[in-house]
């Protein structure tokens, strides 16, 4: 048995999302292979061989995959899944781009979003926004695996010394091309490895207040979160929002702001160590799942929150 | 030009399901059903290509049981032209469910296949980077915004950092991601036209796929569940507990 993983990152750094990714291939067994598709990304693929329990690491540098395009990624690691039992990327919007791609040009059916290896052909994932948790068997002789990142602890970043080995490139695909991106810019830690986060809901009213919640923060050191409500607002992009089909924390402490509690979004942030929610409405159920409940106007509580803490 | 949009019959988003008592899956029986949410938002944008002109034909296709019709017709009566039901009452995982949907673009040859991001059923997210791997063709996930330009198509993308933009040469995957449009509500003559529309009625085999399934259930469970905690009366008291219980702060 030996496993692949699909190495996340932007040329210059590895994305954390891969050390939970290499903690779920520790839990399968056998050697561990990653795998950096890049341009220029040598720094990455050093990295990667300091991983603790990482025993190669194979680098595809050319310039087709200076984006992470799949028409030009899902072809290389086709070609190399025949060596390996087990194929793993982390369940973000790399992963999910790239590793049903890549399954389906191996003929093989992938297991998504898996939250823990009961064996190397069983896992737990969770279904109907994680409202119920599916055991399922895979009899496909390459397992193409998804991992969530929050169910697994980071592996060590240190501690390896991997050879890395290149590996040939396969060319563009000519079929779809990189034109640009709008890159939300922040000091503040990544949403879905922060040890702590506050979001903000409908609740909160508008982009202009939702400050407060910035501010709040940026006190505890937290990264901001949001309700698709308060994204579908306007208040703040797309990329903070905390839910089903958004982004899954697990902090150990998650700051619910005027937010109301759809399942959508408990499914997002339900596995916190510790969840307090800020609501005006006593009756928001938002309050069914937090550790702490405080039933107020947050305009007030917030701010007087940020003195105190 | 031509569109195809495949649609998944599943729980409606509303419906608070129970995991069956035998933990053999999750109960069904007299529930809600309701197109996909993100199939929806599929077929919306399909149409709001058709109006602008630049598409001529919408097709939906499902492939589920019989009652899956139901939702072909609201996908007509949203303004789908005519209807495929590729019938089966088995579990088709998504591989199965790409090859299906290749055998059909082979037939009809669409430029556009629009698909939902994943049905929320089994939240799987694979289906439209599987069927673009069968065909070749290049994907553009998790859309929130379309353009036809030049003769291919841009595709912003929502990602975990913010937004990407892609150009895609033509036949070209999308799958929809939540805000690239709010679907329309069918009006009621909308939904009596749809009804005298056409739809064809198949089965897998017909078209030469073997959906045997790749994994088993083993079990279904509900999830650990949370304890309610407590409401505190203040701030002060908040504090005091995240320090000094909960100790997350410091």
């Amino acid at each position: 048995m030996s496993v692949l993983v699909l190495a996340e990152h932007d040329n210059a750094n590895l994305k954390p999302s891969t050390l939970n990714t290499i903690t779920a291939a520790k839990k399968v067994g056998g050697e561990i292979h990653v795998l950096v598709c890049g341009s220029g990304c040598s720094a990455v693929a050093q990295a990667a061989a300091k991983i603790e329990g990482v025993s190669k690491v194979l680098k595809c540098d050319a310039p087709e995959h200076a984006n992470g395009l799949a028409e030009n990624a899902a072809p290389v690691i086709a070609g190399l899944a025949k060596n390996y039992s087990h194929v793993l990327a982390p369940a973000t919007t790399y992963g999910k781009n790239i590793l049903p791609r890549t399954a389906a040009l191996c003929d093989m059916q992938q297991i998504s979003e898996i939250i823990a290896v009961e064996s190397p052909d069983t896992f737990q994932r969770p279904i109907y926004a994680g409202n119920a948790i599916a055991t399922v068997q895979s009899n496909d002789a390459i397992k193409f695996i998804t991992v969530r990142g929050t169910n697994f602890d980071a592996a060590a970043s240190s501690g390896g010394n991997a050879a890395i080995e290149d590996i040939a490139a396969k060319g563009d695909s000519g079929l779809s091309g990189y034109v640009g991106a709008e890159l939300s810019k922040s000091e503040r830690p990544e949403l879905t490895s922060a040890k702590i986060v506050v979001s903000g809901g409908r609740g909160v009213g508008s982009a202009e207040n939702f400050k407060i919640i910035e501010k709040l923060a940026d006190k505890l050191g937290a990264a901001v979160g949001a309700s698709r409500a308060a994204v579908d607002a306007g208040y703040v992009p797309n990329d903070y929002q905390v839910g089903q089909t958004g982004k899954v924390v697990a902090p150990d402490l998650y700051v619910a702001v005027g937010i109301s509690g759809a399942i959508q979004h408990l499914a997002g942030m339900k596995d916190s160590k510790i969840i307090v929610a800020i609501n005006k409405d006593p009756e928001a159920p938002i309050f069914s799942v937090a550790d702490y409940g405080l039933v107020g106007d947050l305009f007030e509580i917030v701010p007087e929150m940020e003195g105190k803490v | 030009m031509k569109i195809l949009v495949p649609i998944k019959r599943v729980v409606d988003y509303n419906v608070k399901i129970r995991v069956k008592t035998d933990n053999s899956g999750v109960d069904l029986a007299n529930v809600k059903m309701s197109v996909n949410p993100f199939d929806e938002i599929a077929i919306e944008e399909a149409v709001r290509l058709k109006e602008a002109g630049k598409a001529t034909e919408i097709i939906a296709v499902s492939i589920g049981p019989d009652k899956a019709q139901e939702q072909l017709r609201t996908a007509m009566a949203i303004g789908a032209d005519r209807g495929i039901l590729v019938q089966t009452n088995d579990e088709v995982e998504p591989l199965a469910v790409a090859k299906i949907l290749k055998a059909i673009v082979d037939k009809e040859k669409p430029d556009i296949v629009i698909l939902g991001k994943q049905a929320i059923d089994d939240d799987s997210n694979q289906t439209g980077q599987m069927l673009a791997a069968l065909l070749g063709w290049p994907q553009g996930t998790f859309a929130s915004k379309l353009e036809i330009e030049g003769g291919g198509l841009k595709v912003t993308r929502e990602i975990d950092g913010g937004l990407e933009t892609l150009m895609l040469k033509l036949p070209a995957i999308i799958t929809t991601d939540l805000r690239l449009n709010e679907p329309r509500y069918a009006k009621l003559p909308d939904i009596m036209k749809a009804k005298k529309k056409d739809l064809a009625v198949m089965s897998p085999a017909d078209l030469g796929i073997d959906t045997a399934p790749r994994m088993k259930t083993l079990k279904v469970a509900e999830p650990a569940k949370r304890k309610g905690g407590i409401k505190v009366a203040s701030v002060d008291e908040l504090i005091g507990k995240l320090k000094n219980e909960a100790k997350v702060l410091s």
